[in-house]
């Protein structure tokens, strides 16, 4: 279905990615947002809360981030679109009930943007190591989706695609910023709403009295019911049968879990999203994302004048993975060179999916500043050698 | 390093309060979407508090910016003693300084480009000292022919609080007028020029 009219605010603007990022979520539908402000993600909540009102909104600064997440599970089952928006130590206090959205199956988008880390770091300067919790940071097995746009523009176009994804899906979608592209102010277009296409809830069209909250119904996702439409269904983040009810046992672990995981497992191959220049005669591929992804290019355009044989891969979608992607190229390049403002976390999965047919090495930055373009060639020219 | 096409490096400096951060919002404003350029701006983001110094960075260019912070900037706007003393140094050689000539008394260096306006004075005389920074807008069109005035003009028209936009262009054209006297003299000034005639 085609966007309401409501939310999206046509027309060209200069924003800064955090601004991008409210009115993406704006143009997606969402209505409901919690959060507790924390640098530098702040001007997101600022923008809804000044701008909800005069859409029809909701806005919670909550206590804490804990609260912020709960609130945003309890907000998604009423059927609003939902989200929540932090940094970082908030990143980390939300983990908790990103697992409970995720064992629940509920729609939602968590807004992280990236600053120094560990611990309180640097508040207001760049990173990009929370790549690796936004996958595996809540406990338990579960597979989660994380988009990483690298401009203000992309900010509002991923945020509303991820709205779509955690409908589509009905899993938490992470979107992660980093301080960089949050704060960077660049022109941001936004289209009219009949040409923003927007992923509706799932609801169920049986009575209430045959409704079962996760029974399949020929999809991977089992239909959506409404709290406050009448139906009386349970759900838990204790492992659960068909009628969400718990069940401790071996077999509903198997059923409940597996499912959870084979959904977006099963699905990867339309949920990756990544782009790639100059590939096909690549003796390096470059791999970067985010802020990082622009920089790497501009050293990968640099080598490229210098004659040297490189190649680029920007990852859109974090997780899942373009695993296959990774391995079939492998088979043709020399070695990867992984960018990152973290001391080595994605270039481990480059490794994986490269599994020892092409050498992997990585040029990292500890965060408060992006690379050094010419740093990025140098290490492109000893990748190649 | 290939620069991106075209590419100018911006610093704007003075201390908070003085709008620094929404002076670099309409100049980047006007670039990118009134003058069909790319323009990338970067405000920092320290413990600047009100009164102590801050700046905001524009990298402008014909295509894609891909890295969005500066090295030597192109232009140095500074609008206080502090901030020019601050970023001084990093001006390019052969760069352009635009100053706030009350406050600011600079160093001219041979090969600098500088320009300098009283725009706090300008921005009283209007009745608002609030407009400083856009009397300083108007200055940097006039000097840095960066963009189109009419593009900076539309900027100005859509960045400042609504029911603020006569005033605010107002300044913006006293800048703008102020900035035409200057370029018609020799570009290093260093006698304080007479406000006479400038205000309406």
């Amino acid at each position: 279905m085609k966007a309401d009219p409501t939310g999206v605010l046509t027309g060209a603007h200069y924003l800064d990615g955090d601004y991008a990022c409210g009115e993406g979520a704006m143009a997606a539908g969402c209505r409901f947002v919690a959060g507790y402000p924390i640098t530098p993600s702040t001007e997101v909540v600022e923008r809804i809360a000044r701008r909800f009102p005069t859409i029809g909104g909701t806005f919670i600064q909550m206590e804490d981030e804990l609260a912020s997440m709960a609130a945003v599970v309890g907000a998604s089952w009423t059927g609003t679109k939902s989200m929540t928006v932090t940094s970082g130590p908030g990143f980390s206090l939300m983990m908790e009930n990103i697992g409970l959205a995720a064992m629940m199956e509920t729609p939602c988008v968590v807004v992280d943007v990236q600053r120094g880390g560990p611990s309180t770091g640097l508040p207001t300067m760049v990173g990009q190591s929370d790549v690796m919790q936004a996958r595996w940071g809540s406990h338990g097995d579960y597979e989660v989706i994380v988009l990483c746009p690298q401009s203000p523009q992309e900010a509002f176009d991923l945020t509303i695609e991820a709205f779509n994804l955690s409908e589509i899906y009905r899993v938490p979608v992470l979107l992660l910023l980093d301080e960089c592209v949050g704060h960077m102010t660049e022109k941001v277009v936004i289209p009219e709403a009949q040409e923003i296409s927007v992923e509706p809830r799932r609801l169920t069209s049986k009575p209430p009295e045959e409704f079962e909250p996760y029974r399949l119904n020929g999809k991977p996702v089992p239909e959506f019911a409404r709290a406050g439409d009448g139906y009386r269904f349970h759900t838990t983040g204790l492992t659960h049968d068909e009628r969400g009810y718990p069940v401790m046992s071996v077999e509903c672990q198997e059923t409940c879990v597996r499912r959870l995981v084979d959904k977006i497992r099963d699905n990867a191959d339309e949920i990756v999203r990544f782009e790639e220049h100059d590939t096909e005669d690549a003796e390096v591929v470059v791999v970067a994302f985010g802020i990082t992804a622009r920089v790497a290019r501009l050293a990968v355009e640099t080598a490229r004048q210098r004659g040297i044989r490189v190649g680029f891969l920007r990852l859109i979608a974090l997780w899942p993975f373009p695993e296959k992607r990774i391995h079939e190229l492998a088979g043709s390049v020399g070695s990867f060179l992984v960018v990152e403002i973290n001391y080595g976390q994605m270039v481990l999965e480059v490794e994986r999916c490269a599994a020892g047919r092409a050498r992997v090495s990585g040029l990292f930055h500890g965060g408060g500043g992006v690379h050094d373009p010419e740093a990025i060639v140098e290490a492109i020219v000893e990748a190649a050698s | 390093m290939p620069a991106e096409k075209a590419r100018t490096e911006i610093r704007i400096t003075g201390f908070g309060g003085q709008g620094v951060v929404l002076a670099g919002h309409i100049i980047g404003h006007a670039c990118a979407i009134h003058a069909d350029r790319h323009a990338t701006m970067i405000q920092s983001f320290g413990p600047e508090a009100r009164g102590s110094s801050c700046s905001a960075t524009l990298v402008v260019a014909d295509d894609e910016v891909l890295y969005p912070y500066i090295r030597r900037p192109h232009i140095l706007v500074a609008m206080s003693a502090d901030g020019y003393d601050k970023y001084r140094d990093e001006l390019l050689d052969d760069g352009l300084l635009v100053y706030e000539q009350d406050l600011v008394k600079p160093e001219f260096k041979q090969g600098q480009e500088a320009y300098g306006v009283p725009s706090t004075r300008i921005a009283e005389s209007l009745g608002r000292a609030i407009v400083q920074n856009i009397v300083m807008v108007g200055f940097f069109a006039g000097v840095s022919r960066l963009v189109p005035e009419e593009a900076m003009r539309e900027a100005v028209k859509h960045s400042v609080p609504p029911g603020t936009e006569e005033l605010n262009l107002k300044a913006f054209d006293q800048g703008l007028k102020y900035a035409a006297r200057q370029l018609a003299q020799p570009a290093v000034e260093v006698e304080r020029p007479p406000l006479a005639g400038v205000t309406t």
